[in-house]
């Protein structure tokens, strides 16, 4: 048993879970959605073993170190926190229609992590630093709330088209106004840990190449993830917006979340990040 | 006088303008915005560099556009400069503005408390008991005052209020945050005018003095010396760099003072300048042993050879001189890595070039000539890329990550709470109401209110059983 099997089979126990989520919400049944939260607790269990045993491995192979270094091992991580937080907010708004918009993104999370170069690499010198632990796990429990705040932006805005209320469907779904107010949360709980993490990016920066900040595209999109995040805080505290407003906001917030990690790479670059050598 | 009240009104609609929040939403808009562009366009680069990468036609309307928006170096152009500046002037005088407001109610000696306020909450708890209020008193006062930090008892007609309340601070949250915010900038102005960014390239067994700044053609002098010692590069079996590692000393007055080996992530610091791990390269060897290989006879040969420094083919057949170095030579439009050229001049024929790569020993075997020329061992000699930066202002910075972190904390996830117990007695039973009220979270409020009553109301059931048990 090896960690990587574990995260294959954690990828479709995830993708249960979302199906019996759905299941659950559409035809409006109790059974599957009680099965669907021990299938998604299953799934952060393996998930869990499979984080574990990864570091543990790497550490066989003589080059320990968190399992935290490359895409493949942070959209782990990322579907382990999204899992944490939802079963979480699960308890606690007792509603799993919630469950239906949030696991699948765990799933694509996992299943677009197992396109990736899964092996485990040694780390590079840019990256052999006590920050990188801090850095990912802060950045990915702040991305992981702005992904079920986005989850939660879409449900809003789905029931919110149904104004008078009849679709059958969206009758099982929070009041708008507890949507709202769940996302409100994951933003100010992604908002912190978003600072928190561009600030141990910034501390780590400085002690690697000497600067805090250097516009790199990837800091300076995550700086554009936080404006719009923070337009969105101050719309909603001080001028009171709510509802559809925050709702588009909030998932403009996540594209740019997501541009941030994925698309970055994509964009042309005089300069390569931490690059050494010719 | 009129002239007097003009310009107090131009003041007065200055400072309003730099109080709206709209002009911090549109502001934190636009930073997002402009800022998209200076990733699209890659910045700080040559003019070759843009030259290449767009082709005449765009590089001109691109350069065109750099003459007025600086697109080429935007984060510090003048109109982003502004932005900045307006956001911090809007959050300077925003938080002014509210801070009147919210001074008022947290610097007070007694909380005032209007029960009716309480009364009129549209979420309240509501219940009975069959105790005095007296009793009830005794039972709530300890409670309650364990988990607020503030409480007091009010007396009425026929029973009592309790008011309590805590985290009343709190409110100083979101000036927490605008200030961490102001010291950022800050930290960053007093770097960016005391502080300088550069680097240096020293070969092992040198030391250097003057440091090329960033972006400019100007150049640096250190009160002390940078000697490298020592590089050494480590590779993992894949092939991956595994460490860069430069020994460094300081010297200064022509004595070593300081010695530390640094790799990235661990830097040097000396006198407020920090020395950083960023790069290296290969220095061309100074000292070279040839091999030759007679064809005709199988003999190998080896000459020390050093640039430019004829050498005498064994056995008669010519003369060779090495040229040039290179760290990675180009051979019919393949890098092969490090390379030595030189010319072979024969006894009979034409001079010929001689390409020798470090990594092809066997190369000029396919010249197919009467000697086969190789390197046989050289001496590698690296230098080391030192970045060498010198930010006063990163200390400012750094206390306000921390209050930054602080405050989003605060703002986000505490609240001043307040509560108020109403206790009104009716012959022997008491009716209840309990109400608060919280500056943020009133979702939160509403369950802690809920759980609150439960839990009085426990505790007086419990009481009244335990008083009970005493009477038999």
């Amino acid at each position: 048993m090896n960690s990587s099997i574990i995260l294959s089979v954690t990828t479709f126990v995830y993708g249960l879970a979302a199906f019996l989520y759905i299941v659950s919400w559409v035809f409006k049944k109790e059974a599957p959605g009680k099965l669907a939260l021990w299938t998604a607790a299953l799934g952060l269990a393996g998930n869990t073993a499979g984080i574990i045993l990864r570091w543990i491995e790497s550490y066989k192979l003589g080059i320990g170190h968190a399992p935290l270094s490359n895409l493949y091992e942070s959209l782990v991580f990322f579907s382990w926190t999204i899992l944490i937080i939802y079963l979480f907010v699960e308890r606690k708004y007792k509603n799993r229609t919630i469950g239906a918009f949030v696991t699948p993104l765990a799933f694509f999370a996992m299943a677009y992590a197992s396109l990736h170069n899964n092996s485990i690499q040694p780390l590079i010198p840019a990256l052999k630093s006590n920050w990188l632990i801090a850095h990912v796990i802060t950045c990915f429990i702040g991305y992981a709330a702005f992904a079920i705040a986005f989850g939660t932006s879409g449900m809003y805005l789905i029931k919110k088209r149904d104004t008078e209320g009849k679709s059958l469907l969206l009758k099982r779904f929070p009041k708008t106004n507890t949507i709202d107010e769940l996302t409100y949360q994951m933003i100010m709980l992604g908002f912190l840990f978003l600072s928190i993490g561009i600030i141990t990016g910034a501390v780590w920066a400085n002690s690697a190449w000497g600067r805090y900040w250097g516009w790199d595209p990837k800091e300076t999109w995550s700086l554009i993830t936080w404006f719009i995040y923070a337009t969105l805080l101050h719309a909603k505290m001080m001028r009171g917006w709510h509802g559809k407003r925050i709702a588009y906001l909030s998932i403009a917030g996540f594209a740019a979340v997501l541009f941030t990690y994925f698309g970055v790479n994509l964009l042309p670059g005089l300069h390569s990040y931490g690059a050494m050598g010719q | 006088m009129i002239k007097k009240a003009n310009s107090s009104d131009t003041i007065s609609r200055v400072w309003k303008f730099f109080t709206s929040v709209k002009l911090t939403v549109v502001l934190l808009l636009s930073l997002a915005v402009t800022s998209i562009i200076g990733t699209v366009i890659p910045q700080s680069g040559t003019a070759s560099e843009y030259f290449h990468k767009y082709g005449e036609l765009r590089y001109k309307i691109l350069s065109f556009l750099d003459s007025i928006f600086d697109i080429f170096d935007m984060y510090h152009s003048w109109w982003f400069q502004l932005l900045l500046l307006l956001l911090t002037i809007n959050i300077i005088i925003c938080s002014i503005d509210r801070m009147k407001a919210t001074w008022k109610i947290i610097f007070v000696k007694i909380p005032p408390f209007n029960v009716s306020r309480f009364r009129r909450l549209e979420y309240k708890k509501e219940f009975s008991e069959s105790s005095m209020p007296d009793e009830l008193e005794q039972i709530y006062k300890p409670v309650i005052s364990r988990s607020y930090g503030y409480s007091r008892i009010e007396q009425t007609d026929s029973g009592f209020c309790l008011f309590a309340e805590k985290w009343r601070w709190t409110r100083l949250g979101v000036y927490i945050v605008h200030l961490s915010i102001i010291l950022m900038l800050l930290g960053g102005l007093i770097g960016s005018i005391f502080g300088f960014e550069g680097f240096v390239n020293i070969p092992e067994g040198e030391s250097a003095r003057k440091i090329n700044l960033r972006n400019t053609t100007e150049m640096h002098l250190l009160d002390f010396e940078i000697k490298c010692e020592d590089f050494s590069l480590s590779f993992y079996d894949s092939g991956a760099p595994k460490e860069y590692r430069s020994s460094l000393v300081i010297i200064e007055n022509g004595k070593p003072v300081l010695k530390k080996d640094i790799i990235v992530n661990d830097p040097l610091r000396y006198k407020g300048i920090n020395m950083f791990q960023s790069s290296y390269g290969t220095l061309p060897p100074r000292e070279v042993t040839l091999s030759f290989t007679i064809r005709e006879t199988g003999m190998e040969y080896k000459k020390k050879a050093a640039i430019n420094k004829p050498v005498e083919i064994p056995e008669g057949l010519g003369t060779f001189i090495l040229k040039d170095y290179s760290s990675s030579a180009g051979f019919k439009g393949h890098n092969i890595g490090e390379a030595f050229m030189g010319i072979l001049t024969p006894k009979i024929g034409n001079t010929l070039n001689i390409l020798l790569p470090l990594r092809f020993p066997s190369f000029d075997k396919m010249r197919k000539g009467d000697v086969i020329i190789a390197v046989a061992s050289h001496n590698h000699e690296y230098y080391t890329g030192l970045q060498v930066t010198k930010d006063p202002g990163v200390w400012v910075v750094y206390s306000g990550f921390i209050l930054m972190i602080i405050g989003c904390f605060v703002t986000f996830f505490m609240s001043h709470q307040r509560l108020c117990i109403e206790v009104t007695g009716k012959g022997n039973r008491s009716m209840v109401m309990v109400a608060g009220t919280s500056n943020k979270n009133k979702m939160g409020m509403q369950r802690k209110i809920e759980i609150l009553s439960e839990k009085l109301d426990k505790l007086v059931t419990a009481q009244v059983d335990r008083l009970k048990a005493e009477d038999c």
